[in-house]
């Protein structure tokens, strides 16, 4: 194992994140702070409890899954499409790195990124409403796994994307809508009958309940079938990886 | 000594058909200056890219230093060290910053002093703690050699290494490669600038249409294939060639004052000497004369030109 790789790549991905300090922390802290002043409190003080927790309160999980989702792609696919795009990928393709080392540096590096901005919105949130964690071992466990798996799916976009344009398209026509429309805001047991049933079509759902669960005890669907669709997930994230390494696809021409 | 690189049977078939290399096989000798000679599209960027593990083979293997480059490849990639052509470096690091990441992803434990001096060797220093964006192309230039340097490799790859550059940064670069050269160091240089093959190069081969045609020390190819020329510049124009001079491979310029003598020089008897004594002879007066060497490059276009 090529560890002083991996560590020399991490460290790189993170120096990024701290010298575009505005754009990777400030904003969110900004952006978390709107959604609560609009629907936490304009909004929030006209809706009742949902499943007797506070509104303010019941978007907490949503809002830090929607930030760890759109930031985990963003970062990762951003830190390998972009040695690609200036070409200085050549010295990460000769040196003596496995393409697991390659993986676990920049997804590393992407799920750390995330993961502490998750962190950071959940203490901006504290600020706002009053929170509780039942499961903390398990909402821990949620974010580190939600932050990888959509890390390794954001490679995966960096390595397919030819254009800048391609590199956005996933995350602005599938993952957002899927995120605002998987429970960030309401339960989904609010949703008229059919819609409730295509909800449970998508993903982000099972994230968002799941992670929800850790904080309050309720859930829209089991923690169980919200830790195995996380997993599954995951597991298709890493065989599109294992076929892109086997393949070289758009690496190794 | 056994060679350091060995290719043998190498060959590259893009995705879109294009046969990019058909067969190669080459032998890449510790401690030489190899030049790869060869037009634009001939092969030579992928065959480097090939061995550096940047590029996929169709068939065929690489071996560096005994290593094979797929089954050994950390081993065989930890020796090399490529400067390509195009200048892509991340704009936001500092300089020194990304030195010291080159090094660490070829697994070398970090070497301030060793950096210091790959840095001052390239006169970088002062410029150690610049962002990559605010350097010159030059600079970037120095910078993507620092980098290919910064893992202290024994085979450095030079992909068109002073294309576009100055004359000043090109005379410091060979000054460099016969550095590294005394110390040990196998470089292996592309370029379409004939005369620094001819500069620099011990032996040189020469690719085109994805094929090795000829790989020779480089004195030897001149000499074998080097043509000499005897040029008389004439007292008074001639209108024609005497009758007595037709034996000679003789040129008369287009202003009948200049006569143009091209020999074999590994000739025994070039005919230098007959040739004058008949020029007396036939009354032809000249009032100059220079001999030349063919250069390097008139011996490569010609060999191109045979090539079917």
């Amino acid at each position: 194992m090529n560890l002083r790789a991996v560590w020399a790549i991490y460290r790189v991905e993170m120096a990024r994140a701290f010298r575009t300090v505005l754009q990777s922390i400030i904003s969110p802290v900004i952006s978390t702070s709107l959604y609560f002043v609009v629907f936490g409190s304009a909004i929030g003080s006209r809706i009742n409890e949902i499943d007797g927790i506070a509104y303010g309160a019941f978007i907490v999980p949503g809002l830090m899954m929607l930030s760890l989702l759109t930031q985990s792609i963003s970062n990762a696919s951003f830190a390998i499409y972009f040695p690609k795009f200036v070409g200085s990928i050549y010295e990460l393709l000769s040196a003596p790195v496995s393409y697991l080392e390659i993986i676990i540096a920049y997804v590393g590096g992407a799920a750390t990124k995330s993961i502490m901005l998750g962190l950071i919105i959940l203490a901006t949130a504290a600020l706002f409403v009053p929170l509780r964690i039942e499961h903390p071992f398990w909402m821990i466990a949620f974010l580190v796994l939600t932050a990888v798996t959509f890390s390794l799916f954001g490679f995966i976009i960096g390595i397919w994307a030819k254009t800048f344009e391609q590199l956005q398209l996933v995350p602005l026509l599938i993952v957002t809508p899927l995120t605002f429309l998987g429970g960030s805001f309401y339960s989904i047991h609010m949703l008229p009958g059919i819609w409730k049933t295509i909800t449970l079509f998508n993903p982000v759902v099972y994230l968002i309940s799941g992670f929800r669960w850790s904080f309050y005890g309720k859930a829209d669907v089991s923690v169980g079938v919200s830790l195995g669709m996380t997993l599954v997930f995951l597991a298709i994230c890493i065989a599109i990886v294992a076929w892109i390494f086997k393949t070289g696809y758009r690496l190794r021409n | 000594m056994s060679s350091i690189i060995s290719i043998s049977g190498v060959t590259k078939t893009y995705a879109t058909g294009f046969k990019a290399l058909k067969e190669i096989n080459l032998d890449i000798e510790r401690g030489e200056i190899f030049a790869l000679l060869g037009p634009n599209g001939a092969g030579k960027t992928t065959l480097i890219s090939i061995v550096c593990g940047i590029v996929n083979r169709s068939s065929g293997s690489v071996t560096v230093d005994g290593h094979d480059i797929s089954r050994d490849y950390r081993a065989a990639r930890s020796l090399i060290g490529l400067v390509p052509q195009e200048l892509t470096i991340d704009a936001f690091e500092t300089v020194s910053a990304t030195v010291n990441y080159s090094r660490g992803l070829f697994g070398k434990p970090p070497n301030k002093d060793f950096v210091e001096k790959v840095l001052r060797d390239l006169s970088l220093w002062e410029k150690k703690d610049s962002k990559a964006i605010t350097l010159s192309g030059g600079m970037k230039r120095r910078l993507m050699i620092a980098k290919a340097l910064s893992h202290e490799p024994r085979v450095l790859f030079l992909d068109e290494p002073t294309a576009g550059v100055d004359v000043e940064l090109r005379q410091d670069m060979w000054a460099m490669v016969r550095r590294l050269r005394e110390d040990g160091v196998t470089i292996i240089l592309t370029t379409h600038y004939i005369e620094e093959a001819e500069a620099m190069a011990d032996r040189v081969g020469v690719i085109n249409k994805g094929e090795i045609i000829l790989v020779e020390g480089k004195a030897e190819l001149m000499r074998k294939l080097g043509r000499k020329q005897m040029r008389l510049e004439l007292r008074a124009p001639l209108a024609a060639l005497p009758e007595s001079l037709s034996r000679y491979a003789l040129e008369l310029s287009g202003d009948g004052n200049q006569l143009t003598y091209t020999y074999d020089n590994q000739s025994d008897r070039p005919g230098v000497a007959s040739l004058i004594r008949d020029l007396e002879t036939a009354g032809v007066q000249f009032r100059d004369l220079d001999t030349k060497n063919s250069s390097l490059e008139e011996i490569f276009v010609s060999l191109l030109r045979q090539e079917p």
